[in-house]
């Protein structure tokens, strides 16, 4: 590591945040990201990474994509982030591009924020005023972010030490692919509403069972709960669909996207929401307000971001995409059957099993060593997040198969080799 | 009210959108070549017979798209070409294999095609159907993708055209993306694909300057110059048939393919019986003062009248305000001088024919040197005669790589009643600023890969019969996992097509006899 690095990563403990940066140094991953461009990292020292964490999708269509930074850079000459207490010229542009590509013709509102988590608050605060009730379902080890309602519906490991975590009963927590418990969960008619990512992410993308998400759908329906689908990792067109929630043949009532609308060039995130759960937008517009949601600019990005992800030879790369890396993974995978259990895929969304409590964590270092950043689930370390881009090149896939070979060939020998990987 | 996409900054113009678009093309097309490398001659064949079905079936619909939309041609003749890039041209590389390694057992080299990749094909607007079929013909033989970028003043036919190809090679198992068309060509678009290091090659077919753009790119580049033929007539030639040979090549679909006749030479001995050869035929000899109107009419400041491109002979004699017969199916324009100062010794995509009498041989030979000295390098030319040293000398003497004898030029040159190859992209070779000069042909979009063994008696060459090349096939659809249905692996599609049940032998007698009339012997 460079006298700079060395000193740079001092700084960081002194003024950022000394846990996180200590715990990275801990784990044998060292970055500081200096360039970026593409589907490439650029570590401060120099080295290069293929980017497959991508932030969750936010990166979805590489960093800085020349038109996004030329869109920005346009944008710039006549907008700012714009008043939110008026009618906005770029906001409604963008909600009207939205409804346009809305898994429901009804989904017709917008309501913006400045991230995922106010967001999700903002659909909260909206399922609860259509339905008039307060309980909220979600699914343990769920993750929908860190704001006041958000980080209630998700894993304690974020809330309690905030002294954070619900204590009124009003969040209740079922098993995933469990209906039993959700029909347990939502039968006393007293949910506002199931907030549910269509394939959970910080989980480690465990597949809903086939039917599971109709039939949750349904018991929504049954025992008049709203369905509330977090699209931030799902949509669009990771799964080779603009909303992955429309490849499960499920209607939501309102849709959470986030991370990748944005671009990566300016913060956004969108509620759509459909014509029967905006029933607070028609009786007190103000009710909710956000400075810096909706922001025009993230606006102009994230139109643009709509439109590339919905050309036709976008749709043809994520295939491609996905076909080439499984095949890749498959073969790794029988070559290392002891170690590498099983991949979860759907489309460019993929989750790599490991047979060890916290195997994703030695096949990341050796990731990272190789030219490979890709990161753990957080709730679940056994499971490495697979997030190639959406325009991932030929070129690129086929280095990163060569890389997660090598990385995976060195995790397994030092997991089941005589040294243990140690927490 | 309904939604609308309505853009409020539009960056559509910019260096990063015109890249951006080229950019995601081309890596399709880089993925679908990936893919298609893995098929084998029967999975590609499959693919070429099924894109040659479509075309074939699609080869009068669009000859009326293109006559109607660009102006230019006649919509029979021009079906006749697009029938001809269909089931002909496979028919004529079907013994050819681009795909299985080829052993020497002499020369102990063993060698493995590898196609080009991504192919990023110009089409002009004159032959924009033909040349389509062509070239994407070329790249399914040879497991290239490929994308078109058609002349703009033929696009939508061409795009049309396009989509029933890529459709009918999906059908046959065809990787998706491995054949794309560009709906909005523009020059800084095309540039932006031409400068792509994600192009493996541009095949250029058109105007000068776009040639010379491809030369240009960086890039590897298979670029044609125009055409510019002297077409000899020597007085050992039979002149009954040479004049019927002239004016049904330069009738045919008036004159817009770029091998047909620009200049006759002849001689003084031949001049007079020839005059009324071609008359009887259906050809118009211009007086002086017509000569000079179809001059005026034909030649711009800025160069060609491109309205003349493809138009008949009675349109252009009356445009040019010349009377001729209703049965003119072409105009001859007598000239004195050939070179710069004589504007109808230049090329002439219209069934104009100019018409100069040499003193004798040699100078008649100097004279087409002359003719493609001004354009047409490399290119084209014709010669009558039965006297082969005469055909020799003149083919000897002409910067041309090819010389047609006793033929058609239009159609002979292209491949078309010789045994040329059939082609819509004529190389210019060195001539004319090219790096090909033959008829472009599948071989020349695969390079090999050589396996070479010492050439030392001691050292045994390898037995290579067993070695499997590994034809993997199409990619395996990955699961979706919880997606009913979806949540396990899916053969890829297989297509089956038997070129969507027309039989093959109807088919190619129909052809040959249709090529006949237009050939006539």
């Amino acid at each position: 590591m460079s006298q700079a690095k060395l000193e740079f990563l001092e700084r960081s403990r002194e003024f950022w945040n000394p846990k996180k940066t200590q715990d990275w140094q801990d784990m044998g991953v060292d970055l500081v990201i200096d360039r970026r461009e593409g589907y490439y990292l650029f570590d401060m020292d120099g080295r290069r990474l293929i980017d497959v964490h991508l932030n969750g999708g936010t990166y979805n269509l590489g960093h800085r994509h020349p038109e996004l930074v030329e869109v920005l850079k346009a944008g710039a000459e006549r907008f700012d982030m714009g008043n939110h207490h008026f009618p906005a010229l770029a906001r409604t542009a963008l909600a009207e591009a939205l409804a346009a590509c809305a898994p429901t013709p009804d989904m017709k509102y917008t309501a913006f924020g400045s991230g995922g988590g106010e967001a999700i608050d903002i659909a909260i605060k909206t399922a609860r005023h259509a339905s008039q009730k307060r309980k909220i379902v979600s699914i343990v080890k769920a993750y929908h972010g860190h704001t006041g309602l958000a980080v209630k519906t998700g894993d304690e490991r974020f809330s309690k030490i905030f002294l954070s975590e619900d204590r009124e009963g009003e969040f209740v927590q079922v098993p995933f692919n469990d209906l039993t418990a959700m029909e347990e969960a939502l039968k006393d008619r007293e949910a506002a509403a199931v907030i549910i990512e269509t394939i959970p992410a910080t989980y480690g993308f465990p597949m809903p069972n086939e039917g599971y998400l109709p039939s949750v759908k349904s018991l929504c329906e049954k025992y008049g709960a709203l369905f509330i689908a977090d699209e931030v990792q799902t949509g669009l067109m990771r799964t080779g669909e603009m909303w992955g929630i429309t490849k499960y043949s499920v209607e939501p009532d309102i849709l959470v996207t986030g991370k990748g609308i944005s671009g990566g060039m300016y913060p956004i995130a969108c509620v759509q929401i459909s014509e029967k759960c905006g029933g607070w937008l028609q009786q007190d517009g103000f009710a909710h307000m956000s400075t810096m949601g909706g922001a025009e600019l993230g606006c102009v990005v994230a139109m643009k971001v709509l439109e590339i992800v919905q050309r036709p030879e976008v749709r043809a790369m994520v295939r491609f995409n996905s076909d080439f890396l499984r095949s890749g993974l498959d073969r790794i995978k029988s070559a290392y059957s002891d170690f590498f259990a099983g991949i979860r895929q759907h489309g460019v969304i993929m989750g790599l099993e490991f047979d060890h409590p916290e195997g994703a964590k030695p096949v990341m270092k050796h990731l990272y060593a190789n030219g490979v950043w890709a990161i753990f689930s957080t709730l679940d370390p056994r499971v490495l997040q697979f997030k190639p881009g959406l325009l991932l090149s030929q070129a690129d896939a086929e280095d990163l198969v060569r890389r997660v070979e090598i990385a995976v060939g060195l995790a397994r020998d030092e997991v089941k080799g005589s040294r243990k990987w140690a927490a | 009210m309904k939604a609308e996409i309505r853009n409020l900054v539009d960056i559509s113009r910019s260096a990063a959108a015109l890249r951006g678009r080229a950019d995601v093309m081309l890596e399709n097309a880089k993925w679908a070549s990936h893919v298609f490398e893995r098929f084998d001659r029967n999975a590609t064949m499959r693919v070429v017979d099924s894109v040659a079905a479509a075309a074939h079936e699609g080869a009068s619909r669009f000859a009326e798209l293109a006559v109607e939309e660009s102006g230019f041609g006649v919509v029979a003749h021009k079906r006749i070409k697009n029938e001809l890039t269909a089931m002909p041209l496979v028919g004529y590389y079907r013994e050819d294999d681009y795909v299985n390694p080829r052993i020497d057992e002499k020369k102990k080299i063993v060698e493995i095609p590898r196609p080009a990749g991504v192919i990023f094909a110009l089409t002009p607007s004159t032959n924009p159907i033909s040349t389509l079929n062509y070239k994407i013909l070329l790249a399914m033989m040879t497991r290239n993708a490929i994308v078109i970028s058609p002349h703009p003043a033929v696009k939508n036919c061409c795009v049309a055209a396009a989509a029933a190809l890529s459709s009918a090679a999906s059908e046959a198992g065809a990787p998706a993306s491995c054949i794309q068309v560009l709906e909005d060509p523009s020059i800084p678009l095309v540039n932006e694909f031409m400068q792509s290091p994600k192009t493996s090659v541009i095949l250029a077919t058109g105007g000068s300057a776009m040639v010379r753009a491809a030369y240009a790119s960086s890039n590897p580049a298979i670029g044609v110059g125009p055409g510019n033929a002297p077409v000899f007539v020597d007085s050992s030639a039979d002149l009954g048939k040479a004049s019927d040979r002239i004016v049904e090549s330069k009738s045919f679909d008036n004159s817009v393919l770029c091998t047909n006749e620009s200049v006759l030479i002849t001689l003084p001995e031949v001049d007079p019986r020839l005059r009324r050869a071609l008359q009887s035929k259906g050809a118009h000899f211009c007086e002086e003062d017509e000569t000079e109107r179809l001059r005026r009419f034909l030649f711009h400041a800025g160069g060609f009248n491109v309205e003349a491109i493809g138009r008949d002979a009675g349109w252009i004699a009356n445009q040019a305000g010349i009377s001729v017969r209703r049965a003119t199916r072409i105009l001859v324009a007598p000239i004195s001088k050939i070179g710069v100062e004589e504007e109808l010794s230049k090329e002439k995509l219209c069934p104009v024919l100019a018409y100069h009498v040499a003193k004798n041989r040699p100078q008649a030979i100097s004279q087409a040197r002359a003719v493609l000295r001004l354009a047409g390098a490399g290119h084209t030319a014709a010669v009558h005669a039965s006297d082969e040293q005469a055909a020799f000398d003149f083919a000897c003497s002409v910067e041309s790589y090819r010389v047609v004898v006793n033929a058609p030029c239009s159609q002979g040159a292209a491949g078309f009643g010789t045994h040329l190859a059939p082609s819509f992209t004529v190389g210019t070779g060195y001539f004319g600023r090219s790096s090909i000069g033959e008829n472009i042909g599948p071989q020349h979009l695969v390079h090999w890969t050589k396996l070479a063994y010492s050439s030392e008696n001691s050292e045994a060459f390898g037995n290579y019969d067993g070695v499997s090349a590994r034809f993997e096939g199409p990619l395996p659809q990955a699961p979706e996992d919880g997606v009913p249905g979806k949540s396990r692996y899916r053969a890829p599609p297989v297509g089956n097509v038997a070129a969507g049940g027309i039989d093959r032998e109807e088919l190619r007698r129909i052809i040959a006899e249709e090529l006949r009339a237009v050939l006539k012997g």
